[in-house]
């Protein structure tokens, strides 16, 4: 009887991931432009792949974002966190505010970004330039376009990992935080050796999570620069994505999301460790 | 107690606190400067005052974007969605928690191993699969995507409530002779109500928000949501800046002023299963 309580969300998840998933394996190897009839055409699809150079610029960015990913809005986090835990008033305040950019449509942000920041006619690059600065819009730039990109990302991004890590520092036992205070620590010493390992355990699922999230970012490179110029920004999902519905080479396509797969499934398999280990205790 | 004595320390804390906030803000003030703006007033400088407040920018973007008709959509999409995500994931986030039966440990991991596949993993088959089946700029049936989609954390989070009802109250109504059925309705319901609104909330805000499946699967003028109606608008060649910070606006007012009323809601759900220790 309870069995059956499960079956509607199960329905539906498999008819909409699983089976599509396992329909995009076997497609990798074919050639389908997604009208006529498939052709199997073998491990084609990932030799082709081996050979792009386009390929390797968006697994190259891909890695490049996942760094960036990695450092910044975690460190940035991890302040805010720590200087949040030093104050009495405003606490909720300042959440609030950090928060905000989480909530706002990566559509809307982008364009926030391109049109009054970015913008070399109606920006803040605009009046820098005016004001004599030789700035350059990043996103037109081969060279910037991807950090351009990632800028505004992280803007939305850190203030996440700050409230995270702040409700993990507020569980941090009062007594490992007195008793360290009593023997003289000061700020810095406090954080490097109660708090961080302390919030270790959550630093270290937001760290597997940040991989795959990297391997998956799609919507912001996707709206600011469709991967160009030149492809400099292109990552693998934007690549797939063009490759499917553009270029009409949607077995190309799934055998590149096979690829960003294997990538999420390596940082899946430690995410779902974490979270079951958890459940254990 | 408090961890800091000294008064300096306490200043600087707040001096950094504070430039954080505003670098969060910033741009969110540009947007609502600048939507009141001229072109050549926003290209002059982004961050001078309106010299009036050009409330018609905000007629043009409520027309440009067609916001009458893809506001409906989206609203359409967000309830269905919601209502689809709580009948179904308050079903199975109760027997997750609840019952003890030897295959929901598969149906854990399968559920947490969908929330880390990309979308592409399945996104093109889906697509070619409605497309055959009749089903591209058909809301209801991105609704069940977003289903999908949003379930696995949400039966995660509906899970944990389920889980602070004591059991006491569940075998106290089994021994008077309730059914699975009543004991799930009239026993659990009334006490996860908070868990209800938290899921309600986020899968809310996701789907008002979500690009990459709407903007695949709903691309006609008649079933646009506003988020990619909005995203259309500011492609086009032309680019009236006052206009489309309006129709950033429009877009983004009512999830913020949402969110500043139910902050603790939304953050306990976003933030929700990501602090260990």
């Amino acid at each position: 009887m309870y069995r059956l309580f499960a079956i509607p969300t199960l329905i539906i998840n498999v008819s909409i991931i699983l089976l599509p998933a396992l329909l995009t394996v076997v497609l990798a190897f074919y050639r389908w432009d997604g009208i006529s009839n498939p052709t199997f055409i073998g491990f084609e699809n990932f030799e082709k792949l081996w050979g792009d150079r386009i390929f390797w610029k968006a697994l190259k960015n891909n890695v490049i974002w996942t760094a960036l990913f990695l450092t910044f809005p975690i460190a940035i986090g991890l302040i805010a966190a720590s200087l949040l835990m030093l104050v009495r008033r405003g606490r909720t305040f300042f959440q609030v505010v950090y928060f905000l950019p989480m909530i706002i449509a990566t559509v809307i942000t982008a364009r926030i970004w391109q049109g009054m920041i970015y913008n070399p006619q109606s920006g803040i690059v605009a009046m820098l330039n005016r004001y004599g600065y030789d700035v350059r819009d990043p996103l037109s730039q081969t060279s910037t376009a991807l950090y351009g990109v990632a800028v505004a990302d992280l803007w939305h991004w850190w203030g996440f990992m700050a409230v995270i890590f702040f409700a993990a520092m507020r569980q941090v036992s009062q007594e490992q935080i007195e008793s360290a205070r009593i023997e003289g620590a000061n700020y810095f010493q406090l954080m490097r050796w109660v708090m961080i390992p302390a919030i270790m355990p959550t630093i270290a699922l937001m760290m597997v999570m940040t991989v795959i999230w990297s391997f998956l970012v799609f919507d912001f490179i996707f709206i600011m620069t469709q991967g160009g110029p030149a492809f400099t920004s292109e990552v693998l999902s934007t690549m797939a994505y063009r490759k499917a519905f553009y270029e009409l080479g949607v077995g190309y396509a799934a055998a590149t999301a096979l690829v960003i797969s294997l990538f999420g499934l390596t940082a899946a398999f430690f995410y779902i460790r974490l979270q079951n280990r958890e459940d254990a205790e | 107690m408090n961890l800091v004595e000294s008064r300096v320390t306490i200043i600087i804390t707040y001096a950094l606190l504070g430039i954080a906030a505003f670098i969060a803000l910033f741009p969110i003030v540009l947007m609502l400067l600048n939507s009141l703006k001229t072109t050549p007033e926003i290209a002059l400088s982004p961050l001078g005052m309106p010299e009036v407040a050009h409330w018609n920018n905000y007629a043009n973007a409520w027309k440009g974007a067609n916001f009458t008709r893809t506001f409906f959509n989206s609203a359409v999409l967000m309830f269905m969605t919601i209502a689809l995500v709580l009948t179904t994931g308050s079903l199975t986030a109760y027997v997750l928690a609840r019952k003890k039966i030897k295959s929901w440990k598969i149906v854990t991991v399968y559920l947490l191993a969908t929330t880390t596949a990309p979308i592409q993993l399945f996104l093109f088959p889906l697509y070619f699969g409605f497309a055959k089946l009749g089903l591209i700029n058909n809301i209801f049936a991105v609704s069940f995507v977003y289903c999908a989609i949003f379930s696995p954390f949400s039966i995660m989070l509906l899970r944990t409530y389920f889980l602070a009802v004591p059991k006491e109250l569940e075998e106290a109504a089994l021994v008077d002779g309730a059914t699975p059925w009543q004991v799930f309705s009239k026993v659990y319901l009334p006490l996860v109500w908070p868990g209800i609104l938290t899921v309600s909330l986020i899968v809310g805000l996701y789907t008002w928000n979500e690009f990459l499946i709407a903007t695949t699967f709903l691309q006609g003028p008649e079933s646009r949501t506003a988020v990619v109606s909005y995203f259309l608008l500011s492609g086009q060649y032309s680019r009236d800046w006052g206009d489309l910070m309006a129709g950033a606006m429009l877009v983004s007012t009512p999830i913020v002023v949402l969110f500043i009323f139910l902050q603790r809601r939304f953050i306990e759900g976003i933030t929700g299963g990501s602090i260990k220790g």
